[in-house]
C-alpha cells in the first residue's frame, strides 16, 4: 500500500524519463531515491511532448499562444510541440510509439487507425476524464470518432466537411444555377451544361488517390448511410461488396462518362488541382473546406477565385439513399499515449477547451467542434461548414481513414480505377471487402 | 622455426594447416579482421533477412510483436494479386530494356568518346550528367517534361497540331515513359565502365588490326568489344540488379499510378507493405524480391562464367 502510494507519488512528481529510469532500478530503489531527493522533487519539471502533423504558421502561432498561457498557469510543466509532414507522420508514428521517444500526445484521425494503436496498448483510456464533463462541450458525433467499444481514446480538435467549391462566374456563364442543385441528377445535368459551354466542369487530383475517393466515399455514404457503413464492417448487407457500394461505383462511372474532369486528371496531384481551381480553370472542385486558403495561395495571382464568385455547396442527395442527411469529412483530434503523465491529459483538456476552440474559430484556422464556437467563425464558408455539420445526423469520417490504412488505400485505388473505367463496380466493391477481410 | 615445420606442411592435414596458419600469423589476422565485417554483415544483412522471413508468416500491422500467425497466406495473396503480377512484368521489362537498349547505347557512345581529347571529355561529362543527378530530382524534372499542360512533350504535340497526351496519367504510356527516364538516367554509368575498359585495350592490337586493313567498325567488333567482355559482363550484372531495385525514380514520376500500373517490385512492397502498414505482407514481397535477386545473380554468374571458359 505504502509502496503503491510512493509509486504514484513518484509518477506524479517525476517526469516520464526519470520515472522510467527509476522503474528499471526497481521499486525499492525508486522509493529510496524519492525519499532521498526529498524537496528536490517538488521542483522537478514535467515535460509534455506533443506530436502534430505539419501545419500553417498561423496555426502554429495559435498553439504557441495556448502553450504560453498554460505554462504561465502551470510553471512546473513544459510543453513541446513537434511537427512532422503528413505522409511521413503516418509511416513514422508506429515506430515512434514503440520507441523511447514516444510523444505524450499525438495527432489522430480516430477510426480504425486509432484502433490498431489501442489494441497494441499504446493509447491511454480517456473515458473517465471525458465523462467527467469534458465531452459535454463537443457534439456526440465528434466524440464517437474517438470511441472504440464504448471507451474513449481521444478528444476532437476540429471537423472538416467535403463539398463542392464552386466558381459561380463559370457556372453562370453556362447558365447553371448551382445553388439550386440538390440531387445527383441535377449535378450531372450541370456538368453536361458546363461541358457544352466549353468549360471544364470539375478538377480532381487523381494522382493522389484520396481526392477521387471523396466521390466514391461520399456516394457510398449517401447510399448506405453512416450506419450502413458501420454495418458493413461486421458483414451486414453483404459487407463492402453489398448493393450500396456497388451502386456507388456505378454512379461514379456514369458520372465519369459525362467527361466531368480536366484532361489527364489521373496525373494531377491535389495541390495542382487546388491551384487550377484557384486559377479559374474549372467550375467545381470536390474538396474539403480546408482548401479555401490553400487554393488562393496556390493560384498564379495568389488571390484565387474572388470571394464574390466563390461558393461552397454540400454534396447533392442521391435518390433512395439512406445517408442523405449525413455528412462526410474528417474528425481530427489528439490521443494520449499509455505512459503519459496526468499533466499531459490536463494540458490536452486545456488545449481543446471551449475557449480555445472559440479562439480558433475567430482566427479562422479551422472549424472547431466545440458546440457554440461556430458563432465566432468569420468567413461565410466556415459558417456554411458549421451549418452542414449541425444539420448532419451522422458525420462519416473519410473512408480512407475510418477503415484503417490498408483498406483506406484500397478505397483510394478502386476510386481511381473506377474513374478510368478499368474495373467494374462489382469488382471495386469486392476488392474493398477483400481488403477489409484481410486487414 | 619455419624451416623445421615446413616438411610437415606437405601432408596437408587439417590440424597441420591450422598449426601452420597459427604460426604464420594468418589465424590471428583472420580472428582480428573478420569479426568487424562479419558482425556488420550479420547485423545489417543476415538478421534483417531472417526477420523479414519470420514476419512474412504473420498478419502484422507493425504494432507490438507479431502474434497472428497466418502461415503462407501472405505469399498466396501476393501471388494472387494482379498488381504484383504487373510489378513483376514491369521489373522484367526494365531488365530487358536495360540489357537490350541501354547497354548497346552506352557501348556505342563509349566507342565514340573513349579517346582522351578535350571534346570527348566534354561529351563524356554531358552523357554522365544524368547519373550524377539525384534520382528524386531526376524524377521531378521528368514529371515536368511529361506534363500534359506545360511540359515539353505537350508543346511538341501542340506544335504538330495534335492534342497533347498526358503521358504519366495514361496507363499505356506511363511505363514506357518511366523506361525512357531510366535509360537516360543510367546509360552514362555503363558508358563509364566501357570507357575505362576501352582505354586499357592495348593500342598495338588496334594498330595491328588497322594495318591488316580492318575498318573502324571491324576494329570495334573484333578487337575492342571482345577485349572488354569482362566489363560488359560486369555492367550487365549492374543493369540487372539495378533494374530490380528501381524505386526512387518512380515515386516522383507516377507514384505507382495510374491505378497501380507502373509499380516495380520495390515500389510495390513499399506501397502495399510499408505505407499501408501490412508489415507481414510487405515482408513476404521482400523475401520474394530477395529470392529473385539471388537467383538471377547466381544464374548470371554461372552463365557468364561458362561463356568465358568456352
Amino acid at each position: 500500500m505504502l509502496l503503491q502510494h510512493n509509486k504514484e507519488f513518484a509518477m506524479k512528481r517525476f517526469n516520464k524519463h526519470q520515472y522510467a529510469a527509476m522503474r528499471k532500478r526497481g521499486l525499492t530503489a525508486a522509493v529510496a531515491v524519492a525519499a532521498a531527493l526529498g524537496s528536490c522533487i517538488a521542483a522537478a519539471d514535467t515535460t509534455v511532448r506533443v506530436l502534430r502533423v505539419e501545419i500553417s504558421d498561423v496555426e502554429k502561432q495559435y498553439y504557441d499562444d495556448i502553450i504560453a498561457e498554460y505554462e504561465a498557469q502551470n510553471p512546473d510543466v513544459t510543453i513541446e510541440f513537434e511537427y512532422i509532414a503528413n505522409e511521413a507522420y503516418k509511416t513514422r508514428l508506429p515506430t515512434l510509439l514503440q520507441s523511447g521517444q514516444r510523444p505524450d500526445i499525438f495527432y489522430s484521425w480516430g477510426g480504425e487507425g486509432l484502433r490498431d494503436q489501442v489494441e497494441a496498448g499504446f493509447v491511454r483510456d480517456l473515458t473517465e476524464e471525458m465523462q467527467d464533463g469534458w465531452q459535454d462541450i463537443y457534439p456526440e458525433s465528434a466524440v464517437r470518432a474517438f470511441t472504440l467499444d464504448e471507451r474513449v481514446y481521444g478528444a476532437p480538435l476540429y471537423a472538416t466537411v467535403v463539398g463542392f467549391w464552386v466558381n459561380t462566374e463559370l457556372t453562370e456563364q453556362a447558365g447553371v444555377d448551382i445553388e439550386a442543385i440538390e440531387t445527383w441528377e441535377e449535378l450531372e445535368q450541370a456538368v453536361v451544361a458546363l461541358r457544352e459551354s466549353g468549360i471544364t466542369p470539375a478538377v480532381v487530383g487523381g494522382q493522389d488517390g484520396w481526392p477521387m475517393h471523396f466521390y466514391w466515399g461520399y456516394l457510398a455514404t449517401r447510399l448506405a448511410g453512416g450506419d450502413g457503413i458501420e454495418a458493413a464492417k461486421t458483414g451486414g448487407n453483404g459487407g463492402f461488396s453489398g448493393e450500396s457500394f456497388v451502386r456507388a461505383g456505378e454512379l461514379l462511372q456514369s458520372f465519369v462518362e459525362l467527361n466531368p474532369f480536366q484532361s489527364g486528371f489521373m496525373g494531377t496531384s491535389y495541390e495542382r488541382a487546388s491551384a487550377m481551381f484557384g486559377d479559374g480553370e474549372a467550375a467545381l472542385h470536390l474538396m474539403g473546406d480546408w482548401d479555401y486558403i490553400p487554393s488562393k495561395e496556390r493560384s498564379m495571382s495568389g488571390e484565387g477565385v474572388p470571394d464574390e464568385n466563390l461558393e461552397f455547396i454540400p454534396f447533392p442527395a442521391v435518390e433512395g439513399g439512406a445517408g442523405n442527411e449525413h455528412s462526410f469529412g474528417g474528425m481530427n483530434g489528439f490521443a494520449v499515449t499509455r505512459d503519459a503523465s496526468d499533466e499531459a491529459v490536463d494540458f490536452l483538456r486545456f488545449l481543446l477547451n471551449a475557449e480555445n476552440q472559440r479562439k480558433a474559430a475567430s482566427l479562422g484556422i479551422f472549424v472547431p467542434v466545440a458546440e457554440g464556437s461556430e458563432e465566432e467563425l468569420d468567413t461565410p464558408y466556415a459558417r456554411r461548414v458549421a451549418e452542414i455539420l449541425d444539420e448532419s445526423t451522422f458525420h462519416q469520417v473519410f473512408l480512407d481513414q475510418a477503415l484503417g490504412t490498408s483498406v483506406g488505400a484500397t478505397v483510394n485505388d478502386i476510386s481511381g480505377d473506377l474513374a478510368q473505367g478499368v474495373i467494374t463496380p462489382e469488382d471495386a466493391a469486392a476488392q474493398v471487402e477483400e481488403a477489409w477481410q484481410f486487414r | 622455426m619455419t624451416t623445421i615445420t615446413r616438411p610437415a606442411v606437405h601432408k596437408r592435414g587439417t590440424a597441420d594447416r591450422i598449426k601452420k596458419s597459427m604460426v604464420s600469423g594468418k589465424l590471428a589476422a583472420v580472428l582480428i579482421l573478420l569479426p568487424p565485417a562479419l558482425i556488420m554483415f550479420s547485423l545489417f544483412v543476415i538478421l534483417p533477412l531472417a526477420d523479414a522471413a519470420y514476419y512474412s508468416g504473420f498478419s502484422w500491422n507493425g504494432y507490438g510483436s507479431p502474434t497472428n500467425f497466418v502461415g503462407t497466406q501472405n505469399y498466396e495473396r501476393l501471388f494472387d494479386h494482379s498488381v504484383f503480377h504487373t510489378a513483376l512484368s514491369n521489373t522484367a521489362k526494365l531488365i530487358l530494356v536495360s540489357l537490350i537498349i541501354q547497354m548497346p547505347l552506352a557501348l556505342g557512345l563509349a566507342l565514340l568518346v573513349y579517346r582522351k581529347t578535350p571534346t570527348n571529355t566534354l561529351f563524356r561529362l554531358v552523357f554522365f550528367l544524368p547519373y550524377i543527378l539525384a534520382e528524386v530530382a531526376a524524377g521531378l524534372i521528368w514529371s515536368f517534361v511529361f506534363d500534359g499542360d506545360y511540359g515539353i512533350t505537350a508543346m511538341m504535340f501542340q506544335s504538330l497540331g495534335q492534342e497533347s497526351i498526358y503521358v504519366l496519367a495514361d496507363r499505356q504510356w506511363a511505363f514506357p515513359a518511366i523506361m525512357t527516364v531510366i535509360v537516360w538516367k543510367y546509360f552514362g554509368f555503363h558508358m563509364m565502365i566501357y570507357i575505362a575498359a576501352l582505354q586499357s585495350v592495348p593500342k598495338d592490337l588496334i594498330e595491328a588490326a588497322k594495318l591488316e586493313g580492318a575498318k573502324p567498325r571491324q576494329v570495334a567488333m573484333f578487337v575492342q568489344i571482345p577485349l572488354i567482355k569482362h566489363a560488359i559482363v560486369v555492367s550487365g550484372f549492374f543493369a540487372i540488379i539495378g533494374s530490380l531495385q528501381i524505386f526512387d525514380i518512380i515515386i516522383p514520376l507516377t507514384n505507382g499510378g495510374p491505378s497501380n500500373s507502373t509499380h516495380t517490385i520495390v515500389t510495390y512492397l513499399y506501397t502495399f507493405g510499408l505505407s499501408r502498414l501490412n508489415i507481414g505482407f510487405g515482408s513476404a514481397a521482400a523475401v520474394v524480391l530477395f529470392v529473385l535477386a539471388m537467383g538471377i545473380a547466381l544464374f548470371y554468374q554461372r552463365a557468364t562464367a561458362k561463356g568465358e571458359r568456352s
